[in-house]
C-alpha cells in the first residue's frame, strides 16, 4: 500500500497547511495544491502544469529530495517574476515518498 | 454595427466548434478574441504539444486541431473580430444584446456564448518601481510593439528570453537606431533560427546583448531616458528611448468579470441540468470559463457543452418550434456559402 507523504504549503496569504500527498495518483505539487484549494482557481496551474506559466512557484524552505531542474523549468524560472535561489515549479515537483516532510511556500501570484 | 445571431467570446477550440454546430441549425455566429489569430491557448501558449484526449484522434497538434477546426466551420462563414476584447454588454428591450469591444467595434446579437477560457491575455509585468507612471502617455514603456514606425531611429531596450524578445529584437534591429536585449540568462528559449538570427546580428553589432542581467529601475522624469540594469551584481545605465519587457501573456477574466454574471472560483456559474445559460437569460458561458458541479475543464466537454447550448439559442430564436435532430451522416451540411457536403449515394447494381 503506497504512503501518502506530509507536505506543508504556506499560502500566499501567510497561512501554513499541513496536507496528505497521495503517491499513488500520479500527482505534482501544483495538483496537490488545487486539489487542497490553497489557491484560488484561476491563479494557480494556468497552463496545466506544462512550466510554461510560473503561476505555481514555489519556494522550497529545507532540504528534501526534489528531482532535478528540467530545461523548460529553468528557462521559465528565467522569466518569471519573484524569482529566488530557491524556486521551483510545482508543476514539476512529481509527488514521491521522497517529498515526505516538503516545506513550500506559494510565490505571489505575478 | 456587426449583425449575428450568436456573438461567441473567444476562439479557441470550443468557440470554433460552436460555429459548427449553430451552423447546422442555421444560426450564424461571429467570434470575438482578444489576441490576433484564432485557436486561444492552443495557439498562443503550446501549438506543438500534443494532446491525446480529443476523441478519435489518438494525438493531435494543438495548433493541428485548431488548424482541423477553422477548416470544418469555414462554410458556415463565421466572421471574426481579432485583437479586440469584448467590454461592455448591453440587453436591449426585445432581448438581444450589444457588445462593445475596447476599440469600439459593436456587436448586436441574439445571444452571446462566453467561450473566454481562461479570461484574455494580458503582459505580464515587471515588478518595478514607477512602471505604472511610464507606462501610460507615450512615456517609454511598451508591452506590445503595435506600430514599428513608432521605434523609428529611437533606442530600443528589450527584456525578456523567449521567442517575442528575440523576434521583435530581430524586427527592431532595422528600425530602431539602437537595440538592447537585457535578459537574466545567457540561454534563450525561443526556435533555433531566432535564435541564431540575434547571435549574427549581435557579430555585426546590431543588438547589443546584456546577459545575465536585468532591467531594475529607471529614469527620466517626464518619460524614460535610461534605464537602470543589474549585471553581476552591479549597476550600469543605459540610455534609450523605449522600453519594452516581453514575459509572455497571461490570461486574466478581464472586462468580463464586471457584466453582472454570477461568479465563482474565476469562472462563470452556469445551468449544466439544461443549457450552460448565465443568470442573465440569452448569455451562455462553455468552456473552460465556465462552472457547475463536477466540471472537468477539457476540451471534449466544451464541445458537448457548446452543442447544447446551440440548441437552447435555436428554442429562444424559434420559440414552440419543434426540433427534430438530424445526423449529418444522413442530411449532409449546407453551408451558408453555398457548398454542399454528403455522404456518397451507395450504389443499387446488380452483380452477374
Amino acid at each position: 500500500m503506497p504512503q501518502d507523504v506530509t507536505v506543508f504549503i504556506t499560502d500566499r496569504e501567510g497561512a501554513t497547511h499541513e496536507v496528505q500527498a497521495p503517491t499513488d495518483m500520479n500527482m505534482n505539487v501544483m495538483e496537490l495544491v488545487r486539489m487542497y484549494e490553497l489557491a484560488p482557481e484561476g491563479t494557480i496551474g494556468i497552463c496545466g502544469g506544462m512550466a510554461m506559466c510560473a503561476s505555481c512557484q514555489c519556494y522550497v524552505l529545507n532540504e528534501v529530495a526534489l528531482p532535478e531542474m528540467g530545461d523548460d523549468e529553468e528557462a521559465m524560472l528565467s522569466e518569471a517574476f519573484n524569482v529566488k535561489d530557491n524556486s521551483r515549479l510545482g508543476c514539476q515537483i512529481h509527488i514521491t515518498e521522497d517529498l515526505e516532510g516538503l516545506k513550500i511556500v506559494l510565490a505571489p501570484e505575478a | 454595427m456587426i449583425e449575428t445571431d450568436i456573438l461567441i467570446i473567444g476562439a479557441g477550440p470550443t468557440g470554433l466548434f460552436t460555429v459548427f454546430e449553430a451552423g447546422l441549425l442555421k444560426l450564424k455566429c461571429h467570434i470575438i478574441d482578444g489576441l490576433p489569430q484564432p485557436g486561444g491557448q492552443l495557439t498562443e501558449l503550446y501549438p506543438k504539444k500534443p494532446i491525446f484526449d480529443i476523441p478519435g484522434f489518438p494525438s493531435v497538434l494543438a495548433g493541428d486541431l485548431v488548424t482541423n477546426l477553422m477548416e470544418q466551420i469555414k462554410q458556415f462563414q463565421p466572421g471574426f473580430t481579432l485583437n479586440e476584447v469584448a467590454e461592455t454588454i448591453e440587453k436591449l428591450d426585445d432581448g438581444t444584446f450589444i457588445v462593445t469591444t475596447n476599440k469600439g467595434t459593436q456587436h448586436h446579437a441574439n445571444a452571446v456564448a462566453i467561450a473566454g477560457g481562461l479570461g484574455s491575455f494580458e503582459p505580464r509585468k515587471p515588478i518595478l518601481k514607477d512602471i505604472e507612471f511610464y507606462e501610460h502617455e507615450d512615456r517609454g514603456v511598451e508591452y506590445f510593439v503595435k506600430d514599428p514606425e513608432k521605434f523609428r531611429n529611437k533606442r530600443v531596450v528589450i527584456s525578456g528570453g523567449g521567442d517575442s524578445a528575440l523576434d521583435w529584437s530581430v524586427f527592431l534591429a532595422d528600425i530602431a537606431s539602437e537595440v538592447t536585449l537585457v535578459h537574466r540568462r545567457n540561454e534563450f528559449r525561443g526556435a533555433l533560427d531566432s535564435v541564431e538570427k540575434v547571435q549574427e546580428l549581435k557579430a555585426s553589432g546590431k543588438i547589443k546583448l546584456i546577459t545575465p542581467s536585468e532591467v531594475v529601475g529607471f529614469k527620466g522624469a517626464e518619460r524614460i531616458e535610461s534605464v537602470d540594469i543589474e549585471i553581476n551584481g552591479a549597476r550600469m545605465n543605459v540610455p534609450t528611448d523605449f522600453f519594452i519587457p516581453l514575459f509572455g501573456l497571461t490570461p486574466k477574466l478581464g472586462p468580463i468579470a464586471n457584466w453582472g454574471l454570477e461568479i465563482e472560483k474565476n469562472a462563470i456559474k452556469v445551468d449544466n441540468a439544461l443549457d450552460y445559460q448565465t443568470n442573465i437569460p440569452g448569455i451562455y458561458a462553455i468552456g473552460d470559463v465556465n462552472t457547475y458541479p463536477g466540471k472537468l475543464k477539457l476540451i471534449l466537454c466544451g464541445f458537448h457543452e457548446a452543442t447544447l447550448m446551440c440548441q437552447s439559442v435555436y428554442q429562444r430564436m424559434n420559440p414552440g418550434k419543434k426540433y427534430v435532430l438530424k445526423y449529418t451522416t444522413v442530411s449532409g451540411i449546407d453551408g451558408f456559402d453555398g457548398t454542399r457536403k454528403e455522404a456518397e449515394k451507395a450504389v443499387v447494381k446488380a452483380i452477374d
